[in-house]
């Protein structure tokens, strides 16, 4: 019998339609732009797979489709073969999501937050706060400060925050999108370790959205490079290192893979 | 009966997570929370000076202690359908201001809990703030209630906000689907509600064709039954037929909030709406 992969994409398209303004703020011609191009891809279990891209690619609204918060145009994504649109509820009982904007109520404790969290997956509170304590200690985050208000936090710690929020409903799919965008180097690094721990120990697949070259290569199994909408290459990181290398030149980075194959940089303006 | 209670408990969960949060959320704005129960005191005694004032104003004499209660239930029934209104579709702006609106729409529970959960802490909100107002208006008024029916009151708001809540859920769609201006929008709709459905005055003194529009609003219904409850103290024989067009209200109303919601969902889904955070 042949077990659903954690997550199919099949021929994703997305365009949302954006209004020109004229000079003097009226508003003009309409004009589609488009998101997502065709995009097909598989994450096989246990595996980290990193899609790659700069600002406007289509990466956050690729994940944004998986999480059930937008409807593709056309084609279809399936967790575990459920598909994201037909059986939304169940897809949602698989998947967490941590994006690069930490969004909490910030007038709100980190354990306020993480206790609404807990409620709305259905853990119970008492349990779910000890096991979110347990990995907020793990990533770094000063535990005198988790019933201080989250407006109140640094950037990194309410990132971490974010990060075991998405982590400690045990969510068989994690959609990673940049979550160490922001973060300081030692904060990275903290993250990265406890995410590879994480994953290894409870056997989770991750979707893992990054500008960062260098993580991408230390934290995925495999990668998507994602330009304009659409994966333009995706192997693992040697076999990407592979299309681009020149004889006996030096191994070339992700960011030269990216530069060769995309013909820009990740600094590309966003076109969203 | 154990089984059955530790079920129900954790069924309850992701309601209470509404509950204790925006409760959590209150708590935190305390100060904010008094000035504006003081705004809604100082309005509601406005009214009912209001009625003191009205011999001195018109020159003849008037039945003050009714007409007192008269403009006071609808003042306090404006107060309680505006928080109701309010605190429903306020939530679905708070969390787009904190960018949380995704977070909660991703979670792993039915839309109906998850409205289930809002609407019932606006309507134990508005109830707590309602109270304290009835206490205010008891203190400074000299109110008439000898031989009102304040059981029969109580009944008709409960069905009441069954309907309101119905409402409530239409209106909450406009912060969905209208990020600025969503919020405003609902009180638009609160306004013409109460217009047409004699919050002040009795629905016989408007044109027809507005008085028309009074036989679908729950609130017209809402205000009938309370003045008959509290003036001439109606029994439920009298105030069956007010009761009844809001149970069937309520019936209508929540299955129709739930499913333009739905609609208005399925909108945001489809165009990105719902990333759109401050």
């Amino acid at each position: 019998m042949c077990h659903p992969v954690p997550l199919m994409v099949r021929d994703v398209t997305k365009a949302f339609t954006q209004r020109r303004r004229r000079e003097g703020g009226a508003n003009g011609k309409a004009r589609a732009i488009t998101a997502l191009s065709s995009v097909s891809m598989e994450v096989e279990r246990g595996e980290i797979y990193g899609l790659l891209g700069p600002n406007g690619c289509g990466k956050s609204t690729l994940v944004r489709i998986i999480s059930t918060l937008l409807l593709p145009d056309v084609g279809s994504a399936a967790v575990f073969g459920r598909d994201v649109v037909r059986d939304a509820a169940a897809v949602r009982r698989l998947v967490n999501r941590v994006s690069v904007e930490a969004a909490f109520f910030k007038k709100l404790s980190p354990t306020e937050n993480l206790l609404y969290t807990a409620r709305l997956y259905g853990l119970d509170p008492q349990e779910g706060i000890k096991r979110a304590y347990g990995m907020l200690a793990q990533v770094g985050f000063p535990m005198n400060r988790v019933h201080d208000s989250v407006e109140d936090l640094s950037r990194g710690q309410q990132q971490k925050v974010a990060i075991v929020r998405g982590l400690f409903t045990s969510p068989v799919l994690l959609l990673l999108d940049e979550p160490t965008t922001g973060l300081d180097p030692q904060s990275k690094r903290e993250v990265q370790a406890f995410l590879r721990s994480v994953m290894r120990d409870d056997g989770a697949t991750a979707l893992f959205t990054t500008q960062d070259m260098e993580e991408a290569d230390r934290l995925c199994h495999r990668i998507g490079i994602m330009c304009d909408g659409k994966i333009i290459a995706e192997g693992t990181p040697e076999e990407l290192k592979a299309l681009v290398r020149k004889g006996s030149l030096p191994q070339p980075s992700l960011e030269d893979v990216f530069l060769q194959l995309a013909g820009k940089s990740l600094e590309a303006p966003e076109n969203e | 009966m154990r089984a059955a209670i530790a079920t129900a408990r954790v069924k309850g969960r992701p309601v209470y997570a509404f509950l204790g949060r925006s409760f959590a959320l209150t708590k935190r704005y305390w100060p904010w929370e008094m000035t504006w129960l003081l705004y809604s005191s100082a309005m509601v005694l406005s009214i009912g000076f209001l009625a003191v004032g009205m011999e001195r104003v018109s020159g003849i004499a008037v039945p003050v202690d009714k007409v007192l209660v008269y403009l006071l239930t609808g003042s306090l029934l404006w107060q309680y359908l505006s928080e109701l209104f309010w605190e429903t579709s306020n939530i679905i702006s708070y969390e787009r201001w904190e960018g949380t609106i995704e977070y909660t729409f991703m979670a792993p529970i039915s839309r109906l809990t998850h409205l289930f959960g809002m609407s019932a802490f606006a309507a134990c909100y508005a109830g707590a703030r309602l109270v304290v107002l009835v206490g205010v208006c008891l203190l400074m008024f000299d109110l008439d209630l000898r031989g009102a029916n304040l059981l029969g009151a109580c009944a008709v708001l409960a069905i009441s906000t069954l309907s309101l809540v119905g409402l409530g859920l239409m209106a909450a769609c406009l912060p969905l689907m209208y990020t600025e201006k969503g919020m405003q929008m609902t009180s638009v709709v609160e306004a013409a509600l109460l217009m047409v459905s004699g919050v002040y005055y009795p629905i016989e003194v408007l044109p027809g064709w507005l008085r028309f529009f009074s036989q679908f609003s729950p609130m017209t219904y809402t205000l009938q039954g309370m003045r008959a409850a509290l003036l001439e103290g109606a029994g439920l024989g009298r105030l069956w037929g007010d009761i009844l067009p809001l149970a069937v209200t309520a019936v209508v109303l929540i299955p129709l909030g739930l499913k333009v919601f739905a609609i208005a969902e399925a909108y945001c889904k489809r165009h990105g709406k719902l990333k759109r955070s401050g």
